[in-house]
């Protein structure tokens, strides 16, 4: 236990914490900007994941990480846009659209693994770029504090940014009223001159444009490399935290911020010597029993209103 | 048949073509030797008994984790955990493949039963979930996915873990645990007789019981079932159950009708498998044979094509979502489908 103790009360432990939040934040960034307007995005895990390969190859192809950068945005995007098309158009049940993509990320993210790299696995072997770490003056030579909030990928702080703007987006501009009345009650929406598919369409690309971002840091940020299935279930905990932040953009965060702990907490103790298959469940074991939680209690406010 | 089931049958038919459409622009585009590589994939695999018999023995797991999703899918639930079930179920029966010194018959059931009883109780998590407060049973059951996963290679890891292997495989299952080969020459097990049963049984219970009634009212639309006098929630429980166990069911099966050890190191994929193939069948339970086939058709010519001309078979994962979008669109061919219906009438 002392050890353990020893462990998280450590700069390195707090700045991690920032580190494994981050692609949670835009993901759920992305869930809120799509649930509010009423079109559940669950392919957000997909669109990160296509968003991994296109930064950890773009950035290969062009030795430039912004282009890596500027490539996995436009490839998420368009992912979105496919699902637009689908749901919004073609009328494809948006949980069916959402599990096509994430099929096709998984497999055609190996798919083209196999042929720029010659490898199922890892892309190692490729020599991609990754976004710089930035050290902010000043507050990186405060003691204690600094270690932690300087010298974060550039991307974390643009997580931070990304809160901030869609919880200004969704309460103080014409847009984001639009995307809420449609989520709401659509028919009023479209009653009062608002065209629902093409605010629905916003939505979902926005969600896209987040996941852009979160599938970028895992390829050229937390790791600088790109592996199959990457984003290991972070598509789906953003989803989670989406649900217990009520879609509120700062709710929605705090509770990222909350799985980014375990998350954190399982790389930490892994390096005690505990059973490492299990300790890899924690954050799983977190969401699930977070969810159920949550769900537990807004059952029994339902039932006592 | 009225017009419009047979056109979403035609539907169907064009959505697999267009999949195996985009199949060829996928070989063309990537292969050296394009037109040799789509007659692997289009004739390869009858060209042989034992091809026939992979696309046998690839479609038994495929049929029972169809059959899950397309009971789940019939009562309008979104549960996506047939895929840490078929691992767990896989993992927990093998024990029983391995230790116990039941008789001939009795050694694989009892490992059967055990694996279906797993998956049954496991699915009853997120069910009594949803169920009783209503949580996302999609999100509880992909979170279930990664801890199954975890839970499964720890007691690969530290309890069934055969010393003398290199590899990470468990100790070899008795002789008398495997499931019987049926087609000498092939791999073709037993399993596959358990498959077809099972398919039978869910669409009597769909179809002709009362259980199966109310799933498919609630299916149709939850608040009139509701108010019809059916416990939506008992219904959601049931659903949970009889998937888990399909897909437990399906995964021991599919370790000892194949395997002569636990295997699996990372979650073996038949959950997404599943949706696709529910779909496919429109979630019939006898449609889901076929269903299975078509897609173990598909998998064993990609797989005779990468060995001759180095595609990858992830290409099939672009051909399945590419059906998934389609079939599930109702826009899709939608000028047709009131043309189609239209001429129906005036007859």
């Amino acid at each position: 236990m002392n050890a353990f103790m020893k462990l998280i009360f450590t700069s390195d432990f707090f700045y991690s914490i920032f580190r494994v939040t981050t692609p949670l934040l835009f993901a759920s960034m992305g869930a809120v900007l799509s649930d509010v307007a009423g079109v559940p995005n669950i392919a957000l895990e997909g669109m990160m994941l296509i968003a991994a390969f296109a930064g950890m190859y773009f950035s290969y192809v062009f030795n430039s990480a912004l282009m890596g950068l500027l490539f996995a945005v436009l490839f998420a995007v368009a992912a979105a846009a496919v699902m637009a098309f689908f749901t919004l158009y073609y009328k494809t049940n948006i949980i069916l659209g959402g599990i096509a993509i994430n099929s096709l990320a998984s497999g055609g993210t190996i798919f083209f693994l196999y042929l720029v790299a010659h490898d199922k696995g890892t892309s190692v072997s490729l020599a991609s770029k990754v976004l710089p770490n930035i050290n902010i003056p000043l507050i990186g030579d405060i003691p204690i504090l600094g270690p932690v909030i300087s010298g974060h990928n550039v991307l974390t702080y643009v997580a931070v940014l990304a809160v901030l703007f869609t919880w200004y987006l969704l309460k103080k501009t014409p847009l984001g009223y639009h995307l809420r009345a449609v989520g709401e009650k659509k028919e009023a929406a479209d009653s009062v001159g608002i065209s629902v598919i093409r605010t629905q369409t916003i939505a979902l690309l926005l969600s896209g444009l987040m996941c852009g971002f979160g599938g970028a840091f895992m390829s050229m940020g937390y790791v600088s490399w790109f592996s199959r299935d990457m984003i290991s279930g972070r598509g789906w905990i953003a989803l989670a935290a989406e649900a217990m932040g009520m879609q509120h953009p700062l709710g929605t965060a705090a509770t990222s911020l909350l799985f980014g702990v375990a998350d954190a907490l399982s790389n930490a103790v892994a390096t005690l010597g505990w059973p490492s298959d299990l300790v890899k469940t924690i954050p799983y074991c977190a969401t699930l029993a977070g969810l159920a939680i949550f769900s537990i209690r807004a059952y029994r406010k339902n039932k006592n209103a | 048949m009225s017009r419009e089931r047979s056109f979403n049958m035609i539907r169907t038919a064009v959505s697999m073509l267009v999949a195996i459409l985009v199949a060829f622009v996928i070989i063309l585009i990537v292969s050296d030797q394009p037109v040799e590589s789509i007659k692997i994939f289009l004739v390869m695999p009858f060209s042989s008994g034992s091809y026939l018999g992979n696309i046998v023995e690839t479609a038994v797991p495929l049929i029972f984790s169809g059959l899950a999703m397309a009971v789940m899918f019939k009562a309008n639930l979104f549960n996506l955990g047939g895929e840490g079930i078929f691992f767990i179920a896989g993992a927990v029966g093998s024990f029983v493949a391995i230790w116990p010194k039941f008789p001939s018959v009795l050694a694989p059931l009892a490992a059967i039963v055990v694996g279906a009883l797993v998956g049954m109780v496991v699915m009853m998590v997120p069910g009594g979930l949803k169920a009783k407060y209503g949580a996302n049973e999609m999100v509880t059951s992909l979170m279930m996915n990664n801890i199954l996963l975890g839970v499964g290679l720890y007691l690969l890891n530290n309890l069934l873990r055969d010393p003398g292997m290199a590899s990470l495989v468990s100790y070899k299952y008795r002789k008398k645990a495997l499931l019987a080969n049926i087609v000498p020459g092939t791999r073709i097990h037993a399993g596959f007789l358990i498959a077809v049963l099972c398919a039978v049984l869910v669409y009597l219970f769909m179809y002709k019981s009362k259980w199966g009634y109310e799933i498919r009212m609630t299916g149709n639309n939850a608040k009139f079932a509701s108010y019809s006098g059916i416990n939506v929630a008992k219904v959601i429980l049931i659903v949970h159950m009889v998937a888990g166990a399909i897909a437990g069911a399906g995964g021991i099966i599919e370790c000892i009708g194949l395997h002569k050890r636990f295997e699996w190191t990372a979650l073996p994929g038949y959950g997404f498998d599943g949706a696709m193939i529910a779909m496919l069948a429109g979630n019939n339970p006898l449609g889901v044979i076929g269903a299975a086939f078509f897609v173990s058709y598909l998998r064993i010519g990609a797989d005779l094509v990468n060995r001759s001309s180095d595609i990858p078979t992830e290409m099939i994962a672009i051909l399945q979502s590419i059906i998934i979008l389609l079939i599930s669109a109702e826009r899709f061919l939608h000028k047709y489908r009131q043309r189609w219906i239209e001429k129906g009438e005036k007859k």
